[in-house]
C-alpha cells in the first residue's frame, strides 16, 4: 500500500543507471537506460590484481559502483542530493517520511540481505541499487531495476542491507535530484561529445596498466600465464570469476558493451554524426567478442574442451585490439 | 547481439525469480531491450564457484563434528563469504576473526560476539552453540 501515485515499475539491464533514469523520469526528464550509462562515462574496464574480492582479482567492465549517481547528475547540471546516516532508525525514519510525500528516493543496499535475491546470487556485494515504492505493514515494496516486477522485503532485512559492512558499504545512502533542468534547454550535442571523449580518453589513454585497453592485456597476459601454475582448481575459479563479473553481476561485460553501443546509436540519432552509427555497430561487434570468450572459458571449466588458457588469452587481446580501433574512431569524431 | 540470439537457456538460479533485460538489436538494426531467460555460460561459471564453496563447506562441517573446527567456519563458506569479507563484515581485524575459526578459541567466545556472528549469518545463537545437533538446520535466509 501507500504506493507513489501512477508508479510504474521498469525492468532495466543494470541497477544504477535503472535508478537514475527511474528518479529522472520522475522529475520529469526522460532519458533511456543507455543514455544515462553513456553520458555518466560509466564505461570502463579495470583489472586491479592487487584488490581481491572473493580471492580473485578484482574485474570489472564498467566504473566503480556509485560513479553514474555521482557523475551524472554533475554533467548535466542536476543538483542532487546524496545522503548517508550514522542512524539507522533515523535512516529509515526519513525513508517512511519521502514515501508519504510520495518523494522517490534511490537506495544503495548489499546484495547478501535482499532476501528476494536467488540465494545463489546472495553475494557480499554491497553496491546494488533500489527503490522503494510503498509499505505494507512491515513489508516495504521494492522497485528493484533488475528484476520484472516489484519485489517485497521485510523492514529488518532492507535496515541491514542497507547498513551492511564491508568494501563500499553502503552507510545508508539514500539519492534523489532536488531540481532537475529544463530538458528542452540542455545542449545534448555537447553532452554526449564531452561524455565520449571522457570514456575514449581512460580506455586508451589511463596511466596505469590495470585502466582500459592496457588492462585487457595485462589480463590476457595473466590468463595466457595461468596453465603454467598447474593448479586446476585455481585456473578454473580464475576464469569462471572473470566471466562472471562479465556476465552476470550487473549485466556485466558483454551486456555493458551493448548498452554503450545501444548509447551511441541513439546518440548518432541526437547529432547526426555517421560515424557514431559505425562506431555502434562495431562496439555491437565488441560485444560479441566478449561472449565469445566467456563462452571459451565456461568451455573450460566445464572441461568440455581440452584448451589451455593460453590458447583463449589471444580472445582476449583481440577483444582489447577491436576496442582500441574502436576507441580511435571516436576520438576522430569528438 | 542480434534478437534472435539472445540466450533463452531457463538458468536453474533465475528459475521463479523473473527475467533479466539485455540490449540487442533488431532486424532493421535498431537497439530495443529484452528479456533473457539466462545463459548456459553463466550457469556453467556459477554452478562452479558454488560447488567449490560447498565442498569447503563439508569439509569445514565435518571438522567441526569432530571438534577440529569452529563452526563459523562452516557459517562462513555456507555463506558464500571468505575471511577478509566476514572480518570486514563483522568489523574485525582479520586476525581475530581466523582465530575464532579455531575450535579452541571458538569455546571461550562470549555470547554477544556470538549473538553478532548468528546476526550476520543469519541463523540463530543455537545453531552456533549447539552446532551438533543442530547440523540439519540449513540457514535460509
Amino acid at each position: 500500500m501507500n504506493l507513489i501515485t501512477n508508479y510504474q515499475h521498469q525492468h532495466f539491464a543494470h541497477c544504477e543507471s535503472g535508478v537514475m533514469a527511474t528518479l529522472l523520469k520522475y522529475r520529469g526528464m526522460e532519458l533511456s537506460e543507455p543514455m544515462v550509462f553513456g553520458l555518466s562515462g560509466a564505461l570502463c574496464f579495470a583489472f586491479l590484481p592487487f584488490m581481491k574480492f572473493g580471492n580473485m582479482p578484482l574485474v570489472s567492465y564498467r566504473m566503480f559502483p556509485g560513479h553514474i549517481v555521482k557523475a551524472l547528475p554533475k554533467r548535466m547540471g542536476i543538483s542532487y542530493l546524496r545522503k548517508r546516516y550514522k542512524n539507522p532508525d533515523q535512516a529509515m525514519q526519513e525513508l517512511d517520511d519521502y514515501l508519504e510525500k510520495e518523494l522517490l528516493v534511490g537506495l544503495q543496499t548489499s546484495a547478501y540481505h535482499t532476501t528476494y535475491f536467488p540465494p545463489e546470487m546472495r553475494f557480499q556485494f554491497n553496491a546494488h541499487n533500489i527503490i522503494i515504492v510503498g509499505k505494507e505493514g512491515d513489508e516495504y515494496l521494492v522497485s528493484d531495476p533488475v528484476f520484472d516486477s516489484i519485489q517485497r522485503i521485510q523492514a529488518v532485512d532492507l535496515k541491514l542491507a542497507r547498513f551492511a559492512k564491508g568494501l563500499s558499504a553502503p552507510r545508508g545512502l539514500a539519492h534523489y535530484p532536488l531540481e532537475v533542468p529544463d530538458p528542452e534547454q540542455l545542449d545534448r550535442v555537447k553532452l554526449i561529445k564531452a561524455a565520449i571523449k571522457k570514456t575514449v580518453n581512460m580506455m586508451l589513454y589511463a596511466p596505469v596498466p590495470w585502466i582500459g585497453i592496457k588492462g585487457i592485456n595485462y589480463l590476457a597476459r595473466r590468463v595466457a600465464k595461468l596453465s603454467s601454475k598447474g593448479d586446476a582448481r585455481y585456473t578454473r575459479l580464475f576464469l569462471g570469476n572473470v566471466v562472471r563479473m562479465q556476465e552476470e553481476i550487473g549485466t556485466g561485460g558483454g551486456g555493458f558493451r551493448f548498452m554503450y553501443a545501444s548509447f551511441l546509436q541513439e546518440a548518432f540519432q541526437e547529432t547526426g554524426w555517421q560515424v557514431l552509427q559505425e562506431a555502434s555497430e562495431r562496439m555491437t561487434a565488441v560485444g560479441d567478442a566478449w561472449r565469445g570468450f566467456a563462452l571459451a572459458c565456461a568451455q573450460m571449466v566445464k572441461k568440455s574442451s581440452s584448451a589451455e588458457p593460453a590458447e583463449i588469452a589471444p580472445l582476449l587481446r583481440q577483444c582489447g585490439e577491436n576496442e582500441r580501433q574502436l576507441y580511435k574512431l571516436l576520438k576522430s569524431a569528438v | 547481439m542480434k534478437i534472435d540470439d539472445v540466450p533463452q537457456d531457463d538458468n536453474r538460479t533465475f528459475k521463479g525469480y523473473g527475467t533479466k533485460a539485455v540490449y540487442a538489436v533488431d532486424e532493421q538494426g535498431r537497439y530495443t531491450k529484452t528479456a533473457t531467460s539466462g545463459w548456459a555460460v553463466e550457469e556453467v561459471v556459477l554452478r562452479d564457484v558454488l560447488d567449490d564453496f560447498d565442498a569447503l563447506a563439508v569439509d569445514a562441517k565435518n571438522r567441526a563434528l569432530r571438534g577440529e573446527a569452529s563452526p563459523i567456519e562452516f557459517f562462513l563458506y555456507r555463506r558464500l563469504m571468505d575471511l577478509p569479507s566476514l572480518a570486514r563484515a563483522m568489523g574485525l581485524a582479520k586476525w581475530r576473526v581466523r582465530r575464532h575459526l579455531k575450535a579452541k578459541v571458538f569455546k571461550r567466545l562470549n555470547t554477544a560476539l556470538l549473538q553478532q556472528y548468528a546476526d550476520l549469518f543469519r541463523i540463530d545463537l543455537t545453531a552456533l552453540t549447539h552446532f551438533k545437533e543442530t547440523t540439519d538446520i540449513e540457514p535460509d535466509h
